[in-house]
């Protein structure tokens, strides 16, 4: 099978507007009659699922969690990027495409990217008007700041609740539908297998997660909003829910997987602790616009922070990449943290943090205030007191979160972070109307593959799944569904749908009867294990081979020595996590095999035989400019299909952010 | 700061499901850090119960960063435990000491059902949101965004209401079981922008009348639900909320009133 992306035809900057005015329309009669199924309630879920509802769909919507408002969108919190240009400061769509080509090592399709930023505008008008509270100044317009990659300041936030108030408004436009009878919502339920008929995703078979019970829903499409496989590390600053089950059921279906290594190390999070940790904490990249970054200059410091004087202090990112300082790309920020880390040069207890330092910020500040407010003679303590406030003002509850985590007041020492599993790029191919190569079968959001290329760029996650939500798929699912106005809805207790539950019956049974000696949360930490010594922020040949073997062996022992507790129709979170973890056992060997086979670093992809003198990512543009898709073939078979990227405006080159 | 290891005695609500009787019971834990979550000295908990091959103990949790509103553990008498403006998720076990008993129930409220030991139907929030918590406005209308510039302070104060997590907490701290503290941030969030000005009336009205249907208790002004909640909502909302019920059903101009 050949992968067709459907590009549009034309120049760039029309493709989109081509597109929308000349793709097939359904008339408000038939919409009534087309039945769309959406699984997750994230940003791309829930917009997703409002628009459709709104335009006349009969929608059912449905997420694991026991509101669609918990989604893990809720969690991020630095910013929304937009070229809005707001700022005067030389922002267009053309340059926030640009970025996002650039940032994502040039592994990503320039129709879908520019698309991304051109309707970047109209997402932050639509927050507007349902009433989104984002940041204003005084002069009540809507306030920007940086984030990394980019030297305009488009981003716009919430303080550092972006997601929520983001998800929180459309959580509230999917409601509405639901008042409205448009939408009917599944909270607590999990969907466990697509349901194909005549070769295509009419339906799933979800369970009950209260009373344990399968249950079948039809849809004339199904779109995928399950968000990302982070979890699939054991720690990551994922929700402890987040996982793959969706898209890898689909994958196993048929639907191609696409460039599964493409994982994203977010650079400022805080470190672990201990074995107890379950999960990590993102400190979001706005801080860098304040916080400086730098480790003692001398190996194995023992001095606290505010012992060591400044000339023996190594900024190094301000050091390494002085046109972007701090705001390197989070790629680039987390491997220069590793380095400084492995070199000798780490911090805090288990000396694999950074400083992140807002002493400076702080100082600044202050003095601004002290002048706005016409203070003379200010002492050092004013000036601070002054400072530490607008620094509130920005990062509250940034700073609140870290001091409850660790006890620590990063308001007078600087904060220990480290790099952490946070955001991954790959996902379920799709082409240009994001549908997977299965027919009705959509992904959307962080569940597909398809903008960010080998790394994402700070701020762009809440774009691109409003995007996808609220402006693609309302078009392209249009397109698709006019050809299928006269399918009659597929009864339930179709053969596709008995088969279908057999299996997913089939494998909970499994599963139970296992009765094993050790605990499915034992097994995950142990595959995050290997993933992180492995196939996390470097990776090589003999690591990524010997963890595909240690990967099987581990699978063979789950199956045979898992133990579950409780029953099978009854709320058991055990027995949700066991199967969750028994699908990120097979997407592991993937990411691996995957992470094997590009014989290149790039983004946040790092071979370490692949880099330059410098340490930089070293692409292999000739042999990988390509977006690698799997193909299921059956346990451990998978085949590789590739679909070239064909640059037409944008030049690939080394990317320098010196 | 100085770390150290601690035993406890827990003494936590188990309940199979809504339909039977719960009780408590007590677990000795062992070994628990002063560096970890409240929520991870239960997943130690949980992971020794699964050892001896006995059921672990359900709890709602998702994101462990304080944010999605899904930890929901009474403890030792308040709602998320000790700590103020927190989170059961980021209440930190450097509160307590070697030898400490404590007490973890569900939030206790008859339009929260216990689903399972610790874990309730908190649906019932989705239906008041359902009966007016938004702005109607549909995809693809809106205007450009910086066309309708908002006085700061009161967009800042918008994003204050704005930022309940829907937990439920004040709900659970109250003794008449009242929902008013998490309505009044949501009709404070819309009526205090100009966008939300248009449906302002008809969505105080029928959110307070579904927030009744479902069984919650009334407001008597005792404000356990502010010092609860973990993301500081204030009781100037409910005062808000007053004026704007008020408002509505005495100017006759909601639909509902």
């Amino acid at each position: 099978m050949t992968l067709n992306s459907k590009i549009p035809a034309g120049k760039l900057e029309s493709k989109w507007k081509d597109y929308k005015s000349t793709c097939k329309l359904v008339n408000p009669a038939n919409k009534r009659q087309l039945e769309v199924i959406v699984i997750g309630t994230g940003l791309a879920g829930a917009s997703a699922a409002a628009s459709l509802g709104e335009m006349g769909y009969k929608v059912k919507t449905f997420c694991f969690q026991d509101s669609p408002r918990r989604a893990h969108s809720i969690a991020a919190q630095g910013g929304i990027n937009a070229a809005k240009n707001y700022q005067n400061d030389g922002d267009s769509t053309y340059r926030l495409f640009y970025d996002t080509i650039k940032g994502g090592d040039y592994r990503s399709r320039e129709g879908n990217v520019y698309r991304l930023a051109e309707v970047s505008a109209s997402i932050i008008d639509q927050c507007v008007a349902q009433g989104v509270p984002f940041a204003r100044e005084y002069g009540g317009l809507l306030s920007n700041r940086s984030f990394g990659g980019t030297q305009v300041q488009r981003t716009f936030y919430a303080a550092g609740q972006t997601g929520q108030q983001l998800l929180i408004g459309a959580y509230q436009a999917l409601e509405r539908q639901v008042a409205l009878g448009n939408v009917t919502q599944y909270s607590r339920h999990e969907m466990l297998d697509i349901v194909m008929v005549d070769g295509k995703a009419r339906g799933i078979i979800a369970r009950d997660l209260v009373t344990g019970k399968l249950e079948r829903f039809f849809g004339h499409a199904v779109l995928l909003c399950s968000g990302g496989y982070g979890n699939v590390f054991y720690l990551s600053t994922n929700a402890m829910g987040s996982n793959v089950t969706a898209a890898w059921k689909a994958h196993k279906k048929g639907a191609y997987f696409g460039n599964p290594c493409y994982t994203q190390i977010h650079p400022t999070c805080i470190p672990v602790s201990g074995d107890h940790q379950s999960k990590l904490t993102l400190m979001s990249e706005s801080l860098r616009n304040d916080g400086r970054i730098w480790v003692p200059k001398k190996q194995g410091d023992t001095r606290k922070a505010s012992d060591i004087p400044e000339e023996e202090r190594d900024y190094y990112l301000e050091r390494r990449y002085p046109a972007f300082g701090n705001l390197v790309p989070r790629d680039v920020a987390s491997r220069a943290a590793k380095e400084r880390c492995d070199a000798g040069y780490g911090v805090g207890s288990s000396k694999m943090a950074v400083y992140l330092d807002f002493a400076a910020a702080i100082e600044r500040y202050g003095k601004i205030e002290v002048n706005k407010q016409s203070i003379e003679n200010a002492d050092a303590a004013k000036i601070r007191e002054l400072g530490e406030g607008v620094v509130k003002e920005k990062y509250g509850n940034l700073f609140e979160m870290y001091e409850k985590i660790t006890g620590e007041d990063p308001y007078k020492l600087p904060m220990r972070i480290y790099p952490a599993v946070h955001y991954t790029m790959g996902g379920l191919w799709v082409d240009y109307e994001l549908q997977t190569n299965i027919p009705g079968l959509y992904a959307l959001g962080e569940a597909n593959f398809s903008d960010h290329g080998a790394n994402r760029l700070g701020a762009s996650a809440l774009m691109q799944g409003l995007a996808d939500g609220y402006f693609v798929v309302p078009y392209t699912l249009g397109n698709n569904l006019a050809d299928d106005i006269r399918t009659k809805a597929i009864p339930i207790d179709h053969p596709a749908f008995v088969a279908a539950e057999k299996e997913v019956s089939d494998r909970i049974n499994r599963l139970m009867n296992i009765k094993g000696k050790e605990s499915v949360e034992s097994f995950h930490k142990r595959l995050g294990k290997i993933m992180w010594d492995k196939c996390g922020m470097a990776r090589n040949e003999k690591g990524l081979k010997e963890a595909i073997e240690e990967i099987k062996a581990l699978r063979k022992e789950f199956w045979g020595n898992v133990f579950i507790p409780g029953d099978i129709n009854e709320f058991n979170p055990e027995l949700d996590k066991a199967g969750r973890v028994a699908d990120f056992l097979e997407l592991g060997e993937l990411m691996c095999l995957d992470a094997l086979n590009r014989n290149e670093s790039c983004g946040g992809h790092f071979r370490e035989e692949y880099q330059t003198e410098e340490g930089e990512a070293l692409r292999d543009d000739e042999h990988y400019m390509y977006v690698a898709a799997w193909e299921y073939k059956g346990d451990s078979q998978y085949e590789l299909h590739k679909e070239s990227l064909d640059y037409e405006v944008v030049h690939p080159s080394a990317r320098s952010y010196k | 700061m100085e770390h150290y290891t601690m035993n406890l005695t827990l003494k936590v609500w188990k309940q199979k499901n809504k339909n039977e009787k719960g009780r408590f019971e007590t677990y000795p834990v062992k070994g628990i850090s002063s560096e970890m979550s409240f929520l991870e000295m239960f997943d130690v908990l949980n992971e020794q119960l699964v050892a001896e091959g006995k059921e672990p103990i359900a709890f709602d949790h998702d994101c462990r960063e304080g944010i999605c509103g899904a930890c929901s553990m009474y403890i030792n008498g308040r709602a998320h435990g000790p700590w103020h403006n927190t989170t059961t998720c980021q209440l930190h076990m450097r509160q307590y000491k070697d030898g400490d008993t404590i007490v973890v129930e569900p939030w206790r409220a008859n339009s929260f059902p216990v689903i399972k030991d610790l874990v309730v139907d908190r649906s019932s929030f989705d239906r008041i949101i359902q009966a007016g918590g938004y702005i109607s406005v549909n995809t693809g209308n809106a205007v450009d965004a910086n066309s309708l510039p908002i006085e700061k302070q009161k967009a800042d104060e918008s994003f204050a209401a704005a930022a309940c997590i829907g937990c439920g907490a004040c709900v659970a701290a109250c003794p008449n079981a009242s929902a008013m503290l998490f309505v009044s941030a949501k009709v404070s969030h819309l009526a205090l922008l100009p966008q939300g000005d248009p449906e302002r009336k008809t969505r105080a009205v029928n959110m307070v009348e579904q927030m009744d249907k479902e069984g919650f208790g009334s407001c008597t002004n005792i404000g356990a639900c502010e010092a609860e909640c973990p993301k500081g909502i204030s009781l100037e909302n409910i005062a808000r909320l007053n004026r704007e019920y008020i408002g509505s059903v005495f100017s006759g101009s909601s639909d509902k009133a």
